[in-house]
C-alpha cells in the first residue's frame, strides 16, 4: 500500500508554501489541493474545523493543521534531509527563533505594510528592532539552519519574497541592505536556492493581491475616521 | 555529574507553572528564582535579551525561553521518566496542535475578562466559553488530554485553572456550569503532586488581580 500525502493550500499562502518546500526538499510525493479561500471546500472544513485554514497536510487520510505542527510532523515521519537539529538544545533554539519570526517579525512587517501614519512609523521601528536580532543570529551562517536550509529558514522564507513586494507597493524600505547586510544576503541566497526558487507564486499576481488588500485597509480606516460619533 | 537547573519565574504566571509541573514530573531538582517584573534582574536580561520575560530555564548555564519550548526541551532531555509527549508522530502533532490552540486563545481572552468592561468583556466571556467548550469536546471521555496519562496538553491548560476563579468573579459567570467535565478534569489534575505543588491558591490569584485592577485604574 502506498503513502498518500495531500496538501491543502492556496496559490499565495506563505504558510502553505513552507510545507511545499519541506515536502519537496525531502523528496516526498504529494498531491496539492488548491483552495479558494473565499469559498472553502467542505473537505477543508472537515479536515480543519477549528481554524478552517490552509495549510492542511493529510497523510493516509489523517489531517494535520498549523504549519509549525505540520513541519515537525514531516520531519519526524520522513527522516531524510532533517529540518531540525538532533541536539535538544539546538532544537529548542530553532523553535525559539521560529516562534520569534512568526510572533514578532511577521506581525511587525505586516503592520508596517498595512497601516498608515503614526501606526506605520511605529511598526517600522518595531520591525527594525526585531530584524536586528535576526541579523545577529545570522553571524557566521549562510542559512539559519547552518550550511543548508532548515526549519527556521522555511518559517522565515516568506521574507525573501514578500518584503520586496511590500516595499514596491508602499514605496518604503523595510529591510535596508546597509543596516541588515547578513539578512539581506540571506534573502537573496534563500530566494534563489533550488526548490525554493521553483515555487514562488507569480509576482505580478502577488502585487495585485496585496495592493488590493492595502487599498481595502486604507478605505476602511478613512471611512471609520470620517464618520464621527 | 549533576545537572544545574535554574528557573527564572513569577509566582502567578501560568507559563512559569507549566515549567514547574514538567520539572516535578521528571523528578528534577532545581533552583527557583522569583523575578521582580518591575525591576528585572541582570540575569533575566542576559538570559532572555529578546523578550525579557519569564519563564526562563537555565540548564548548565544555557537558557531556554518560551514555556512550550521549555517543556518540550525538558521532555526530550529527560525522556526516560514520565513522558509528556507521545512517541507516535501523529499523536505528537495532535498534542502540539491543541497546545498551540490553548496558547493563542486562553491568555488573551482571560485577560480581557478582568481588564475590560461592557461589550468588550461580554465578547471575551462568550469567546472564552466557546474555546473551553471546544477543549472539553477534545477531552471527551478521556481522563486526560494525553489519554490515560497526563501529558503535554494537560500541562499547557491546567495552569489556567487557578485563574478561573478570578475570571469568573470579575466576569460574573461560572465555567463549571457550562464545562463541568473540564472542571472535573482540573480536579483530577490537582490530585497529582506535580500540579498541586506548582499552582498557587486561586484566592491568592484573585487578590492579586484586585491589586492589579487598582494599579491600572480599572473599576
Amino acid at each position: 500500500m502506498g503513502e498518500e500525502v495531500k496538501l491543502f493550500r492556496s496559490w499565495s499562502s506563505p504558510f502553505a508554501l513552507r510545507i511545499v518546500w519541506a515536502l519537496e526538499i525531502k523528496g516526498i510525493e504529494y498531491e496539492a489541493v488548491f483552495e479558494d479561500l473565499s469559498n472553502k471546500s467542505p473537505l477543508l472544513l472537515q479536515y480543519n474545523p477549528v481554524h478552517k485554514k490552509v495549510p492542511i497536510l493529510v497523510h493516509n487520510g489523517r489531517p494535520i493543521a498549523e504549519s509549525f505542527v505540520i513541519l515537525e510532523y514531516i520531519d519526524e515521519t520522513w527522516k531524510q534531509v532533517p529540518l531540525l537539529p538532533k541536539d535538544p538544545y539546538e532544537r529548542a533554539m530553532a523553535r525559539f527563533w521560529a516562534k520569534f519570526c512568526e510572533d514578532k517579525v511577521l506581525t511587525s512587517i505586516w503592520s508596517a505594510f498595512i497601516k498608515q501614519g503614526k501606526e506605520q512609523e511605529e511598526a517600522l521601528v518595531a520591525a527594525a528592532e526585531n530584524l536586528k536580532f535576526l541579523e545577529k543570529e545570522m553571524k557566521g551562517k549562510k542559512f539559519f539552519g547552518g550550511e543548508r536550509i532548515g526549519y527556521v529558514d522555511l518559517v522565515l522564507g516568506w521574507l525573501a519574497n514578500l518584503v520586496s513586494i511590500f516595499e514596491e507597493i508602499i514605496g518604503l524600505k523595510i529591510v535596508d541592505e546597509e543596516k541588515f547586510p547578513l539578512l539581506y544576503s540571506w534573502m537573496q541566497d534563500f530566494a534563489e536556492a533550488p526548490i525554493i526558487r521553483d515555487n514562488w507564486p507569480p509576482r505580478d499576481k502577488m502585487i495585485v493581491k496585496f495592493q488590493a488588500l492595502l487599498d481595502a485597509a486604507i478605505a476602511s480606516s478613512s471611512s471609520s475616521s470620517s464618520s464621527s460619533k | 555529574m549533576a545537572d544545574e537547573i535554574m528557573l527564572l519565574d513569577w509566582w502567578s504566571s501560568m507559563f512559569g507553572m507549566r515549567v514547574r509541573i514538567a520539572l516535578v514530573e521528571k523528578g528534577l531538582k532545581y533552583e527557583s528564582r522569583e523575578e521582580d517584573l518591575n525591576n528585572k534582574s541582570p540575569l533575566l536580561l542576559e538570559m532572555n535579551p529578546v523578550h525579557t520575560k519569564i519563564p526562563v530555564l537555565i540548564h548548565n548555564g544555557k537558557p531556554i525561553c518560551e514555556s512550550p519550548i521549555i517543556v518540550e526541551y525538558i521532555d526530550e532531555v529527560w525522556k526516560d521518566k514520565s513522558p509528556l509527549l507521545p512517541t507516535d508522530p501523529y499523536q505528537r502533532a495532535h498534542a502540539r496542535f491543541w497546545a498551540d490552540y490553548i496558547d493563542n486563545k486562553i491568555f488573551q481572552l482571560g485577560g480581557k475578562i478582568w481588564t475590560r468592561k461592557g461589550e468588550d468583556q461580554e465578547a471575551a466571556k462568550k469567546e472564552l466559553m466557546e474555546c473551553l467548550k471546544i477543549l472539553e469536546g477534545e477531552l471527551g471521555e478521556k481522563p486526560f488530554f494525553g489519554g490515560e496519562n497526563f501529558g503535554f496538553v494537560d500541562v499547557s491548560l491546567v495552569t489556567f485553572s487557578c485563574w478561573f476563579y478570578a475570571y469568573e468573579s470579575f466576569g460574573n459567570f461560572s465555567i463549571e456550569a457550562e464545562c463541568p467535565k473540564l472542571i472535573a478534569w482540573t480536579k483530577r489534575c490537582l490530585q497529582k503532586s506535580s500540579v498541586s505543588s506548582s499552582l498557587p491558591d486561586p484566592l491568592k490569584i484573585h487578590d492579586f488581580v484586585v491589586q492589579l485592577r487598582k494599579k491600572f485604574g480599572i473599576e
